[in-house]
């Protein structure tokens, strides 16, 4: 799996392309945290747009990252996940925690008023 | 006519194999031509419980066998993913949403819950210190020609 990084103004945009599962996982955690310490970032919004696929180990590495942020009063987005991908967040319950919105768009400008 | 088809998988308890596994599996099911929907589904749960497998039944520097017995039954898919590790104490609690032995690995607990919601039936059988067995059933949506 391969994550691409964006950033406009505190917030961080990370696209994970292929596919989401506890063998890609630990590299997606490490490559999420470095760049989450190395920037001045507040928010950070999750793009499954290339996610071919993912398992459980998905809301690990999300609900992880959102300890991280939240400690930092930040919000932490989804965005153009498929119907399976929502059918793993809604048993979780993930939504009682995370945003979920259709697109970075709406993401971004949510996270920026 | 009734269709049937078997077959057994074997490898060790490396991460890699998780994928190499649903894809394997996928490919075997694809004889009866699921949906793509389908498809997804088989190998989201299968995918849970081979990385169950793979985290819990084995030491971490321990080489360990874990096996997938795949039968199609006309449109039923039966999987049993089984190793011969560690084993569950608490099968309840165990499958209990949230319920994780390994939160430090960021594990969410929610692996038994995900199958349950992808199949149409499982079950778990474990014993410890001999290993554990997951079955998992599902018949695709349509009518047998």
């Amino acid at each position: 799996m391969r994550v691409s990084f964006e950033t406009i103004d505190n917030i961080l945009i990370a696209e994970l392309d292929g596919e989401l599962d506890h063998h890609t996982a630990k590299e997606v955690r490490d490559e999420l945290d470095k760049t989450i310490d190395a920037f001045f970032i507040k928010h950070l919004i999750f793009d499954f747009r290339k996610v071919t696929f993912m398992d459980s180990s998905g809301i690990g590495v999300i609900i992880g990252r959102y300890n991280k942020i939240h400690d930092m009063n930040g919000r932490v987005g989804v965005a153009n996940y498929n119907k399976y991908v929502d059918k793993i967040f809604a048993v979780s319950d993930l939504y009682s925690i995370i945003e979920k919105f259709n697109d970075t768009d709406q993401a971004i400008k949510s996270f920026s008023e | 006519m009734t269709f049937y088809n078997r077959m057994k998988l074997e490898f060790i308890n490396k991460s890699e194999n998780e994928s190499f596994a649903r894809v394997a599996v996928a490919s075997f099911v694809s004889q009866i031509d699921p949906t793509i929907e389908e498809l997804i589904e088989i190998k989201t749960a299968l995918s849970e419980a081979v990385t169950n497998s793979i985290i819990h039944a084995y030491d971490k520097n321990e080489e360990g066998i874990i096996d997938i017995y795949c039968t199609i039954n006309d449109y039923t898919v039966e999987m049993i993913i089984e190793d011969h590790g560690i084993g569950i104490e608490d099968i309840d609690q165990a499958r209990e949403p949230l319920f994780t032995s390994k939160p430090e690995q960021e594990r969410s607990g929610m692996g038994f819950t995900v199958m349950e919601t992808f199949v149409d039936e499982m079950d778990v059988q474990s014993l410890p210190g001999e290993g554990t067995k997951v079955t998992l059933k599902k018949t695709l949506n349509r009518e047998i020609q």
